[in-house]
């Protein structure tokens, strides 16, 4: 499947740190607060959709820079984007994350960080997230893809 | 500045911090940022034996960077909200906080955990992730996150908050 999958000591570190990064950065940006999400659906504010689309665009940027570059990992290999193929579960699949989402409040990010901040009521967001992984496991055969 | 530092921060702020954590993943372990993959290994690492190919035939240590990085922001959550905070943020508004507010969040959540899974990504890995390369099923899947959630918080709304 990939090519690399074990990391030194050093560069788990700095994985770690990154997630540290970005859990600090999902709950100071409040994209872990239900309101926010609400409010995006409602179309009430900007918020959500600056966030995430200037996130997209810094994401862009980086990764033409990245390719231009020419630049490798600190494993020094070359960094390639594995593309997500096009399946119907993509159509079905997001719609069915969407109404999660609405729901819930929280995409999968933030259900984590919720945990870590102690809001123990996200630790049934994730027990449904686990659940509906389990489902997808067992249907997952007889759904359209 | 700290107490600044200490409110929430602006969306554009917000957004460069966040999109750059796609190149760093890149540059440290040339790997492409996503989250939701991350219930499938958790699966598959406690239940190797489930009945289910999607889980038995699954490499979970090959998604080990993934769970460290998962376990990144669970600390990074306890971080933000203990120090980096000046106020309590409120994570889930006052009406989940039931019965009825915890049933909303375990059929939610099953909403989140199957539909990431079958549409193989989430905001990071399909919207940040995917639109960054270019990658247009990333964009579909990123419309109908969207479809999804107006949908239900237009439609049934009213009745569920």
């Amino acid at each position: 499947m990939q090519t690399n999958n074990t990391f030194s000591t050093r560069a788990y570190g700095g994985i770690l740190l990154i997630g540290l990064y970005f859990g600090i950065l999902l709950v100071k940006s409040e994209v872990v607060r239900w309101q926010r999400v609400h409010d995006m659906f409602l179309f009430k504010e900007v918020h959500m959709y600056g966030v995430i689309s200037v996130a997209i665009v810094v994401g862009a940027l980086s990764m033409l820079l990245i390719k231009r570059l020419e630049v490798k990992d600190m494993q020094q290999k070359p960094i390639v984007y594995e593309p997500k193929p096009f399946h119907k579960g993509v159509i079905f699949g997001g719609m069915i994350f969407g109404m999660g989402w609405a729901i819930t409040g929280a995409c999968p990010g933030p259900i984590y960080a919720q945990i870590g901040a102690g809001e123990w009521l996200a630790v049934l967001t994730f027990i449904g997230a686990m659940v509906g992984m389990y489902l997808y496991a067992w249907l997952k055969p007889h759904l359209p893809h | 500045m700290v107490s600044l530092l200490l409110q929430p921060w602006p969306w554009w702020l917000s957004g460069i911090l966040i999109g750059l954590t796609v190149p760093f993943l890149y540059l440290v372990a040339g790997k492409g940022f996503g989250i939701s993959t991350s219930l499938r290994h958790i699966g598959a690492a406690c239940t190797p034996n489930a009945p289910f190919e999607y889980l038995n035939k699954h490499n979970w240590r090959g998604g080990t960077w993934n769970l460290i990085f998962i376990g990144g922001i669970v600390l990074g959550g306890f971080i933000a909200t203990r120090f980096l905070s000046a106020e309590t943020v409120e994570f889930l508004p006052a009406s989940y906080y039931s019965a009825g507010g915890a049933l909303r969040l375990l059929a939610g959540g099953v909403l989140v955990g199957f539909g990431t899974r079958y549409a193989g990504g989430c905001t990071s890995g399909h919207a940040i992730t995917g639109i960054s390369n270019l990658n247009w099923p990333s964009l579909v899947a990123t419309i109908f996150f969207f479809v999804g959630g107006l949908l239900v918080t237009w439609g049934i709304g009213s009745l569920l908050f």
